[in-house]
């Protein structure tokens, strides 16, 4: 009878066993792939690398094939392996106006230099259950595009700028290297790099509920979504033996730039005000997210009154990180039994002394 | 200190550097007792709240010639122990034990061990929410400040409300104290029963919280005082019952559900306590048969 008690180790073997049992399903069904994962689930790769804040296609499908699908364990084993690997250098900023584009919308300009590409995307679909999918059916492939990405495409953004109807976005002085969240704690006040930071790796749920939330008017940021692109960019670094900056490979990114109104302050004439949001791979409903709720997080710094959940840094910077989220509320599945002992005690000893009160 | 063949993983999974940034870290709490100091605290390969600040404090510590005793509610059977002892038996290639006397590193989830620790060893807290004002004040920029500035008003506001309402402080578990007369300090869930053995301990205690990237400690030696009032002094829980295996009665105990009709049974919750003290009375018993 005590032994039920005990964890065991057999018991926990066993449970392995188990685990891999259930991940591999029916044996007469046929195993699936990394690149399957790949290729036919990329969205939900990109997810992965986005909140594992690790930049690989296969890791990324092995640790959704490893999770059977649940997105967060995935993250959770992408950046437990991310922690172990060695910093080799860090990368030149990403020159986003050069981007390969995939997909490039603005909400705010009819037209605009470069067009607008709708890409590959669910905006304009019906979401009525295609049965032609669940009988294989092939999609007929694409000719290659003649699209003007060729064509320059400078950020929307940046087109207000030359009015001075938006507020300028300058390199602080000295331009000094951005905060390490992975290496360094998070510390408050938080420069926006590292709540930038913080918000890429954020969960897109998470986000998505702030996001929401000051839109309906627990803040009120007025957003426009100035521009969202997708495509991918080209990552350079220094190497310190060459002293020149060199093209090591490419990532897809989303990028997401919203303009916001801003009434001015005694200083400042109204202007637009920016919220931004980057995030590794295809993940638009995120990026809009990340920029909303940036915007919202700069309250402080434009001297906005702070009331709303969106507005509270520590708040909203401290409860982002669904692998910490996830692991501190599934925490409550060991073993209590000493403190839950102790309050047994305590509500025993007030319940015995309140009837004592009531009998005298 | 070489990678283990075949793990592709450091010795004790870290890299030496985030070890030396650990052990800076220890170093700045033992000379602050009961002064949470902000770490890089990583991503283990167990999930955030399960031990990984209490993980990174042991990996940064250990060495081959440690004997580790890993220990969650005072056993060091249940699930959550079995796992941290595997994971540093794999990466670490250490001796373990059950024993408290025989270990070097000890690491704990809600509970100091009852015998008595020795100079020389080192008791590993796993800490889920190191900032004892954390309920009162939810802003880590505030609680910062009352910190500097020993305001610690609130708490024994918190503590007097208690008596108001219940006749007595209703804490039972992670019951704040104060180290070394400066820093009010979460001893981490353990009963109040284990408080009084943190005070002048001759062991080094560490306490590790990954998610909330703090580690903290005391020093061997160091005055550890619970809160509490002249009127309402601090006094720990007692049970009617001993334990029903060993026969302790000054040990704290858990309480078995032994059937739907209220049935109980009280037993140590420090399973290596009452194990030596069923073996020690089993021999007394054998040499008593003899004689």
């Amino acid at each position: 009878m005590y032994v039920a008690v005990k964890g065991g180790e057999t018991a926990i073997l066993n449970s392995w066993k188990r685990l891999a049992e259930a991940r591999r399903g029916d044996p007469a069904v046929p195993e699936i792939a990394l690149d399957q994962i790949r290729c036919q689930l990329g969205l939900a790769v990109d997810r992965v690398m986005c909140e594992g804040s690790l930049y690989d296609p296969e890791l990324a499908a092995l640790a959704i094939k490893q999770a059977q699908g649940d997105l967060v364990e995935a993250i959770f084993l992408l950046r437990a392996y991310r922690t172990t690997l060695p910093r080799i250098a860090a990368s030149k900023p990403l020159e986003t106006s050069r981007m390969r584009l995939e997909r490039r919308i603005s909400a705010t300009f009819k037209d605009l230099p470069g067009g607008q590409i709708l890409g590959p995307t669910y905006d304009y679909t019906q979401r009525l259950l295609d049965f032609t999918l669940a009988a294989e059916g092939e999609t007929p492939r694409l000719a290659p595009a003649e699209c003007n990405t060729s064509m320059p495409t400078p950020r929307v953004v940046g087109l207000l700028d030359h009015e001075g109807l938006i507020e300028p976005e300058y390199v602080p002085d000295g331009d000094p290297e951005p905060g390490d969240l992975t290496r360094e704690p998070l510390e408050f006040p938080a420069s926006r790099p590292v709540r930038l930071q913080n918000l890429a790796r954020a969960d897109e749920g998470f986000l998505l509920g702030l996001a929401y939330s000051s839109q309906r008017g627990y803040a009120n940021t007025h957003p426009f979504a100035g521009e969202i692109r997708y495509g991918s960019v080209a990552v350079e670094i220094v190497p310190e033996e060459l002293g020149f900056a060199i093209e090591i490979g490419e990532i897809a990114v989303t990028e997401c730039e919203m303009v916001n109104q801003f009434k001015g302050t005694g200083a400042v004439p109204p202007q637009f005000t920016r919220g931004y949001g980057l995030t590794f791979g295809y993940c638009e409903r995120k990026a809009m997210a990340v920029a909303l709720v940036d915007r919202s997080l700069r309250a402080a710094e434009l001297d906005e009154t702070v009331s709303a959940p969106a507005q509270q840094e520590e708040f909203v910077l401290y409860h982002s990180d669904n692998v910490e989220a996830s692991g501190f509320v599934q925490h409550l599945k060991l073993p209590h039994y000493v403190d839950f002992q102790s309050e047994l005690e305590l509500v025993r000893t007030l319940r015995a002394e309140r009837a004592r009160e009531r009998a005298a | 200190m070489s990678a283990i063949s075949g793990t592709g993983y450091n010795y004790a999974y870290l890299d030496e550097q985030t070890k030396r940034m650990i052990r800076r870290a220890i170093l700045k709490a033992v000379a602050i007792p009961g002064y949470q100091v902000p770490f890089g605290s990583r991503e283990m390969p167990l999930p955030y709240g399960w031990g990984t600040g209490g993980i990174q404090v042991t990996a940064a510590l250990i060495g081959p010639d440690d004997v580790l005793k890993v220990i969650d509610q005072g056993s060091d059977d249940t699930t959550n122990a079995v796992s941290i002892r595997r994971f540093f038996a794999r990466t670490a290639n250490v001796a373990t034990t059950e024993r408290t006397r025989e270990a070097t590193l000890i690491q704990t989830r809600h509970r100091i061990p009852e015998t008595p620790l020795a100079p020389g060893q080192i008791l590993v807290y796993q800490v889920p929410i190191p900032e004892p004002l954390r309920w009162l004040e939810p802003r880590e920029t505030e609680t910062r400040t009352m910190h500097a500035l020993r305001e610690y008003g609130l708490m024994h506001t918190r503590l007097y409300e208690d008596i108001a309402r219940h006749g007595r402080i209703a804490t039972s578990y992670d019951y704040p104290v104060v180290v070394n007369g400066r820093y009010l300090m979460r001893p981490s869930p353990i009963p109040k029963f284990d408080n009084p053995k943190m005070h002048m301990s001759p062991a080094l205690q560490i306490f590790g919280a990954g998610r909330e990237k703090r580690i903290y400690a005391v020093p061997p030696h160091t005055r550890v005082e619970s809160l509490d009032f002249e009127d309402h002094p601090f006094e720990v829980q007692k049970w009617n019952e001993s334990c029903a295996l060993c026969g302790a009665h000054d040990t704290f105990l858990d309480e078995i559900v032994m059937d739907d009709r209220g049935g109980r049974m009280h037993v140590c919750s420090d399973t290596d306590h009452c194990t030596t003290r069923q073996a020690r009375a089993s021999a007394a018993e054998t040499l008593e048969a003899r004689a």
